[in-house]
């Protein structure tokens, strides 16, 4: 394999991990814009996606479908269950101490998860087989990649048509802008900022979902996916929706150019040491221009 | 329609309202005046359910709606346009009006709201050739009228409007006046919170006079206009 073809499959692999932080730093913008806090319970929402789909696939043997719809409503409700409890009664609606609560609770969950699916890495079947498909340039590809991409973009399109089309979508941006004035024009508030609970569940499930069977899952693999979505969500500018889209792909593209060439040890190192540069030159982020075009 | 019974309220720890009572009829045009911080705005948030009284009623046809929250206060039909605007910003002028039509969701009502849209449409045309222009980019003018055509969305049955005249151009403030007019004659029942009392009691049918927090005054919009005590505190002299 010479150099060109390295690096195109260095930005292939950039590209699909950054899929993946694309889809977690959405989750972290729908709830920031609803509530204005940081939610790390999301990072718990991707390790139960994929044990769910474990579970459900490997140990119950359900359809793959099946078992991705299932999972994708069961963390879903995991969320709402999270907002209607602890967030909507906590006696603080201080942001600092919500988010607090939330990491919390991402322990508590997380702690639960060890408990019944223990500490050891999971395989979940590849949603169409393993054989590698080779591209014209010399690069490969397995399948499960095309089917992170294709999912991606079409969560990416289904949240655009929600929020842009929808009454419900523009309520959700109405109650982010504006809580008052959106309760003045008859929106339940609570329920907006509930369904973005479960919204943020739900996609932190099919972030879960979709790179078990890459990646193997566990009861911890949210920790690291979920920071760096994070730092995704960051680099573009937090609370951003086309920023989620870029920060995720640039930050999947630097990190896996920089394990290739630089050394895989500083994978990890690399996420962070971007989303330090941002905080340091640019605080709102690469889209962020203060509170307007959030979501 | 709307009898407010020995209200008191604290806002931030202070009493805004002192045992305020307040009944409005059927179709008329009442208006709340008074100067800055006197609580007019803290009775339309009471009746809008922002805030709770800490003491009295509020009953809407005989129900007591004290306790609701605001969202059930404007399925009611009860909407308020709130002062400096509230607009949601980021979204389309268009995508504002919807947002106004929230409490008729639903099929049954999808062709009686784009009815009342032309009909915004109609009351305010300089809103027809913004529908794609975030609520941010308009005029100081052109988002207070977006802000009552967000309100009439809605088909109040009362329309709660809070200084619709503030920081408006005369010639602005004229065409929001004459279409305040216009929605009464169509049946709409408004409360309407002014600092500009002249322009407030030459539409108004009664008015009330808040001063800190208490009613001072209250009698029909002619009266008042003459009223010698009125004249020097909030009309100014001639004009």
């Amino acid at each position: 394999m010479d150099f060109s073809q390295q690096i195109a499959q260095y930005i292939i692999t950039g590209l699909t991990i950054g899929a993946i932080y694309a889809i977690v730093a959405m989750g972290f913008n729908i709830i920031h814009n609803a509530t204005g806090i940081v939610n790390f319970a999301q990072c718990e929402f991707i390790s139960l996606g994929g044990m769910f789909m474990y579970s459900l696939a490997v140990l119950f043997k359900v359809n793959l479908i099946i078992a991705f719809f299932i999972s994708m409503a069961g963390v879903a409700l995991i969320g709402a269950l999270i907002e209607m409890g602890p967030i909507r009664h906590a006696r603080s609606k201080e942001i600092i101490i919500l988010i607090f609560l939330t990491i919390g609770l991402s322990e508590i969950l997380r702690g639960a998860a060890q408990e019944v699916w223990g500490t050891d890495n999971v395989g979940v079947p590849a949603f169409s087989g393993e054989a590698p498909i080779h591209l014209p340039g010399g690069a490969a590809i397995v399948p499960q990649h095309l089917w992170i991409f294709a999912i991606t973009v079409m969560v990416m399109l289904m949240l655009r048509y929600f929020f842009k089309k929808t009454l419900m979508g523009k309520a959700m941006r109405a109650t982010a802008v504006n809580r008052r004035a959106a309760a003045l024009a008859g929106i339940s508030v609570n329920r907006m900022v509930l369904f973005s609970f479960a919204f943020s569940g739900a996609l932190g499930a099919v972030a879960g979902m979709i790179i078990a069977p890459i990646s193997s899952t566990s009861y911890d693999t949210g920790i690291m996916l979920g920071l760096k979505g994070f730092a995704a969500a960051i680099l573009g500018g937090y609370g951003n929706f086309a920023g989620a889209i870029l920060g995720g792909i640039i930050l999947g593209i630097l990190e896996s150019l920089g394990a290739g060439l630089i050394s895989s040890q500083y994978k990890d190192a690399i996420a962070f040491f971007v989303l330090l540069l941002v905080l340091f030159l640019k605080p709102t982020g690469i889209m962020g221009y203060g509170e307007s075009e959030r979501v | 329609m709307l009898v407010i019974d020995g209200i008191s309220a604290y806002y931030g720890g202070v009493r805004a309202l002192d045992k305020i009572s307040l009944v409005l009829e059927e179709g008329e045009i009442l208006a709340l005046i008074g100067g800055n911080g006197a609580g007019k705005t803290t009775i339309l948030n009471l009746i809008s359910g922002i805030i709770k009284p800490t003491h009295g009623t509020i009953m809407l046809r005989g129900e007591d709606i004290g306790s609701f929250s605001p969202e059930r206060i404007v399925e009611l039909g009860i909407i308020q346009v709130p002062e400096g605007r509230h607009l949601f910003g980021p979204l389309t002028v268009q995508e504002n009006l919807e947002i106004g039509a929230y409490r008729r969701r639903g099929r049954q009502n999808k062709k009686k709201i784009s009815d009342d849209f032309e009909h915004i449409l109609q009351l305010f045309p300089v809103l027809g050739k913004r529908l794609k222009q975030r609520a941010e980019t308009l005029s100081g003018g052109e988002q207070q009228m977006l802000a009552i055509g967000r309100g009439l969305m809605g088909r109040p049955l009362l329309l709660l409007l809070d200084e619709p005249s503030l920081g408006l151009a005369p010639l602005v403030m004229q065409e929001i006046i004459s279409i305040i007019g216009r929605l009464r004659q169509e049946g709409t029942t408004i409360l309407l919170v002014e600092q500009n009392a002249r322009a407030a009691l030459k539409i108004a049918d009664r008015a009330y006079v808040l001063e800190a927090g208490k009613m001072r005054l209250q009698g029909s919009a002619a009266d008042l206009l003459e009223n010698v005590e009125l004249k020097k505190a909030y009309l100014g002299n001639g004009s």
